[in-house]
């Protein structure tokens, strides 16, 4: 594990992390706009954020 | 990823691999397939019910419907029967009244015809009495009178001087 | 939110150890990333000589020894006055191929500090794996600190496959008496069943039959079933104080991504085959596909292998991070020895065990689903195509 490596598992863990701060504040704005989509809106958005989160992991081990 | 290749165990996968496809048999043959059956059993059971219940508010509906529509139909004939009966009442009074009426003036009629021959009869009577009861008395008048000159002559010169007078 | 609390951590850790906040921090980071950087860490700190760096690597190897499988089942250990260590557990069979089929129990290693010696040959445990050894129990390394040793197959039932059949029982006796219960009271469940039952319909309705459909949804349904419950009771096993770290090895959630794969693949429909050979349909002409394909057929096919993929890197990830970060933060209780310190300690613990439950259920259901969306896809014929299209193109 090199420090390259490290930085750039970060940087992607950043990214990952932005990208699921996105989806959930939009989900949020999703669901106070459509309360009534609440549960569609929540699976949604759980597929979403594991997908995103299924990147970080793979930086992370790749590093 | 090395380590996560260096951490992989054959033997944790090997079991694994047994275990949960031999759950997966088992859970599927004795556990999910009755619960899985059971819970749409009910589903079905439920929504059969409820069918039938809906069927069932229909068909009060239509009894509802129909009981009315008997009910309704009661009542116009009670209506029209009333009508009838009041019709019938009507004519019956009228037709009373009318007989009444003749039979009144039939009777009124024959009254007065009775009263009528009744008085003409008395009439007659009455005539022929006072024309034999003048006849007797010019009778016995003129015997009266005639018995003696002094009266005859005198008799004749009243009724002269009443002949005068008219 | 679960999701950002993993990343919160890594990303926390890193700006924390910056503020010097030495001491959570040197901790977490050591637990969390087990790399030759953290290594390099507690070997400068170790040199200073205090007490406290002991602790330190104490604690990391408690952690890391626990987020290890391991061939006996030990629920604590301990010093006495004479400084002898004592383990409280059991001993469970070592199930050993070579040149032969050798069991035998693990008492014979004495929780790896002797050799073993069965039919002439000997065997060590080192770092929870078993090597053959001579009759000294010398292990070699190399220059990456790996043993050279020779490692027989080993099927031995460890720590994790004891939990694994615990939790198989559990599951076959809990949803056999369900189903029992169902045909006693007429289709009413009874007791711990009216727990479980709402889950069940909530894996067929949103999971399955929102992903898959009403039609074919049926013949999934037992494997989402299974993996669900079996998921979720391991994560919650794993949070007791038996601490036993079974969905967050690496080989368990490998073999559950496998078994995803190949349902996928051998119900998958013609019409999901040719979404990846042919995604784009009759929409362009003969020649002018060609050169989309040649970079488009590959990642479809690379996709097919990725999605199970990240089945079993997320559940092995957010098991093993969230062990970690318990296990340092109780490790501090420990580092601290001090009033505040093991006060505070106590309470994040017991926060992050509260997040704990929840991401124990989340990530049953996470499986649950992108397995349930995965066969969903396979499983699909031409008039759900166009729907899912869209769906597709970002898997």
């Amino acid at each position: 594990m090199t420090i390259p490596s490290i930085v750039g598992a970060g940087l992607a863990v950043i990214g990952a992390g932005i990208g699921i701060g996105m989806i959930g504040g939009k989900a949020m704005e999703a669901i106070a706009r459509q309360p009534e989509a609440y549960g569609k809106i929540q699976t949604a958005m759980l597929i979403a954020a594991a997908l995103i989160e299924g990147i970080g992991f793979a930086a992370i081990f790749a590093s | 990823m090395e380590k996560l290749i260096n951490e992989f165990s054959i033997g944790l996968f090997f079991w694994q691999a047994v275990i949960f496809i031999l759950l997966l048999i088992l859970l599927r043959k004795f556990a999910w397939k009755p619960i899985l059956n059971a819970v749409n059993d009910r589903e079905e059971g439920i929504k059969n019910a409820l069918d039938s219940a809906e069927k069932a508010k229909l068909e009060m509906q239509n009894l509802q419907a129909d009981n009315e529509k008997l009910l309704q139909e009661a009542r116009a004939e009670r209506e029209v029967m009333m009508k009838e009966a009041r019709e019938i009442k009507a004519k019956m009074i009228s037709d009373a009244k009318e007989e009444a009426k003749t039979e009144a003036d039939k009777m009124v009629a024959q009254a007065q015809a009775a009263i009528e021959s009744e008085k003409k009869s008395a009439i007659a009577e009455l005539k022929q009495q006072v024309a034999s009861l003048s006849l007797e008395i010019a009778e016995k008048v003129v015997k009266h009178e005639l018995s003696d000159k002094d009266k005859q002559l005198k008799l004749v010169d009243e009724m002269l001087g009443d002949a005068k007078l008219n | 939110m679960y999701f950002c609390t993993d990343f919160k951590d890594t990303v926390i850790c890193s700006k924390m150890q910056r503020k010097t906040l030495v001491r959570i921090l040197s901790v977490l980071l050591l637990a969390t990333s087990i790399s030759g950087f953290a290594n390099e860490n507690s070997k400068e700190e170790t040199q200073g000589g205090n007490t406290q760096a002991e602790r330190k690597e104490h604690v990391r190897e408690y952690v890391i020894h626990h987020l290890s499988d391991t061939h006996d089942f030990g629920l604590y250990s301990y010093k006495d006055e004479n400084g002898e260590a004592h383990h409280v557990g059991f001993p469970l069979p070592v199930i050993l191929w070579d040149n032969g089929l050798k069991i035998f129990s693990s008492s014979k290693f004495h929780h790896g500090e002797t050799v073993a010696e069965v039919d002439g040959n000997y065997y060590k445990i080192d770092h929870s794996k078993i090597y053959k050894t001579d009759a000294a129990g010398t292990i070699n390394y190399d220059e990456h600190q790996h043993a050279t040793n020779v490692k027989p197959l080993d099927i031995s039932i460890t720590k994790g496959v004891f939990m694994m059949l615990l939790t198989t029982i559990l599951m076959i006796l809990l949803f056999r008496s369900l189903a029992k219960s169902y045909a006693k009271n007429g289709n009413i469940a009874k007791g711990i069943g009216r727990f479980f039952e709402p889950i069940v319909l909530y894996i067929r309705d949103d999971i399955a039959i929102a992903n898959i459909g009403e039609k074919k949804y049926k013949k999934y349904m037992p494997f989402l079933l299974t993996v669900f419950f079996f998921i979720w009771f391991l994560n919650m096993f794993g949070l007791t104080p038996l601490g036993v770290n079974v969905t967050g090895n690496i080989a368990i959630t490998t073999c559950l991504a496998i078994i995803v794969f190949l349902i996928t693949t051998f119900t998958g429909t013609k019409d999901y085959w040719k979404h990846i050979f042919d995604p784009l349909g009759d929409g362009m002409p003969w020649a002018g596909k060609i050169f989309i394909y040649i970079i488009l057929v590959p990642i479809e096919i690379l996709g097919i292998f990725i999605k199970p993929f990240a089945l079993l890197i997320r559940l092995y990830a957010n098991m093993t991070a969230g062990h970690v970060v318990l296990g340092s933060l109780i490790g501090l209780i420990y580092i601290f020895q001090t009033w505040l310190g093991g006060t505070l300690s106590f309470g994040l613990a017991f926060a992050i065990s509260l997040i704990e439950i929840l991401v124990a259920l989340l990530q049953a259901y996470i499986f649950t689903m992108l397995a349930a969306l995965y066969f969903g896809f396979a499983s699909e014929t031409h008039e759900h195509a166009e729907e899912h299209e869209g769906e597709i193109q970002h898997l």
